[in-house]
């Protein structure tokens, strides 16, 4: 397993448990860092696989056009978590939950 | 985001209130083992697939360095990431800006900021800044300069800047009140007003395009950008971090 494949590896299995916490926890802000872990999981599938393959001793080569669109999304993705804890903290102002659902009152 | 980190009190509820809404929520929510088994079943087997995925991929990668090196030159600057960031790819980092302002102005809508008068800091947090916010802000202007050639730029520096909002705000010290208002908007909105400015009047130069810098200016275009975006981002980040509108 080469370098960028084993980078890629790592966050595909990111993807996978952020999904998992996603699906399997109800509280909000946990959700929130789940879609957080995912996220960082495809930044490292990009910037991973984004470094070609190295010459003979030479140094890795990386692409800089997937660092910089890698660049954007993180910062879209804070933007993103702070938007939506922005809401989790009017959500618990206005309802006092933290969850969503039908079921009303704790 | 400060009521939801708050640990000191001063929040809307006592810590007992607290842990019995994560506790009832997590009584109520979570799944049965037997159902939990299968979702952790179902995704890995999502994830032998996704690996599956990377691993056919062709190795010697097909991309676009060897393009962003031969142009490298016509772009003002020597970094290959900060060329594509503000130059080969500004439409992007354009409309990247644009959704931290859309953000903001999500947030701000939803409700008022706690304000950060009522943190009461610690001996430590409440000194430290003193000594840290200098440093900060010094260390945000070296990563702006520094993008040009090396690893760094608006990005990086603006969250810095931001982080010294943080800082400020955890220790309980506030804007004064003037700089609430109009102020604090107009920091937010200079990053893109000056980049959709600039990027709309090189567009004016004959045979030219919206953000298509002229190489012999490219330099000194693409740095009062940086500067304004690194502005804009620390306000906008430390903004976002109160909450909502001041």
């Amino acid at each position: 397993v080469t370098q960028p494949v084993f980078w890629g590896l790592v966050g595909m299995a990111l993807v996978i448990i952020g999904l998992y916490a996603l699906l399997a926890h109800a509280h909000l802000l946990r959700k929130v860092l789940a879609l957080n872990v995912m996220s960082s999981g495809v930044f490292l599938v990009f910037i991973g696989l984004a470094r070609s393959a190295p010459g003979d001793g030479a140094p890795m080569a990386a692409d800089p056009v997937p660092q910089a669109m890698v660049l954007t999304g993180i910062v879209v993705a804070v933007a993103a978590t702070g938007l939506a804890l922005a809401l989790i903290v009017r959500l618990r102002a206005v309802t006092g939950r933290t969850t969503l659902g039908d079921d009303a009152g704790d | 985001m400060a009521e939801l980190l708050d640990t000191q009190g001063g929040g809307r509820c006592t810590v007992a209130n607290r842990t019995a809404t994560l506790g009832s929520a997590r009584a109520r929510n979570v799944f049965p083992r037997a159902r939990r088994a299968l979702l952790a079943v179902a995704l890995l087997g999502l994830f032998g697939g996704l690996a599956l995925a990377v691993l056919s991929l062709s190795e010697p990668a097909p991309g676009l360095a060897a393009l962003v090196s031969e142009r490298l030159g016509e772009s003002g600057v020597d970094h290959p990431v900060t060329a594509v960031l503000l130059n080969f790819r500004g439409y992007d980092t354009l409309l990247e800006l644009v959704v931290l302002l859309l953000a903001l102005v999500g947030a701000w809508s939803v409700g008022r900021a706690r304000g950060c008068a009522g943190n009461a800091p610690g001996p430590l947090l409440s000194e430290l800044p003193r000594l840290l916010a200098p440093l900060m802000v010094l260390v945000a202007g070296y990563l702006l300069w520094v993008g040009a050639h090396a690893p760094g730029g608006a990005f990086q520096a603006g969250s810095l800047l931001g982080g010294v909002g943080i800082l400020l705000c955890l220790s309980g010290r506030t804007l004064p009140d003037w700089a609430m208002g109009l102020p604090i908007r107009l920091l937010a909105v200079l990053g893109v007003a000056v980049f959709a400015l600039l990027g709309v009047v090189v567009a004016m130069l004959p045979g030219s395009a919206p953000l298509d810098w002229p190489p012999a200016q490219a330099k000194t275009l693409i740095l009062s950008i940086e500067l304004a975006a690194m502005v804009s981002i620390g306000v906008i980040l430390a903004a976002l971090f109160t909450g909502g509108r001041p």
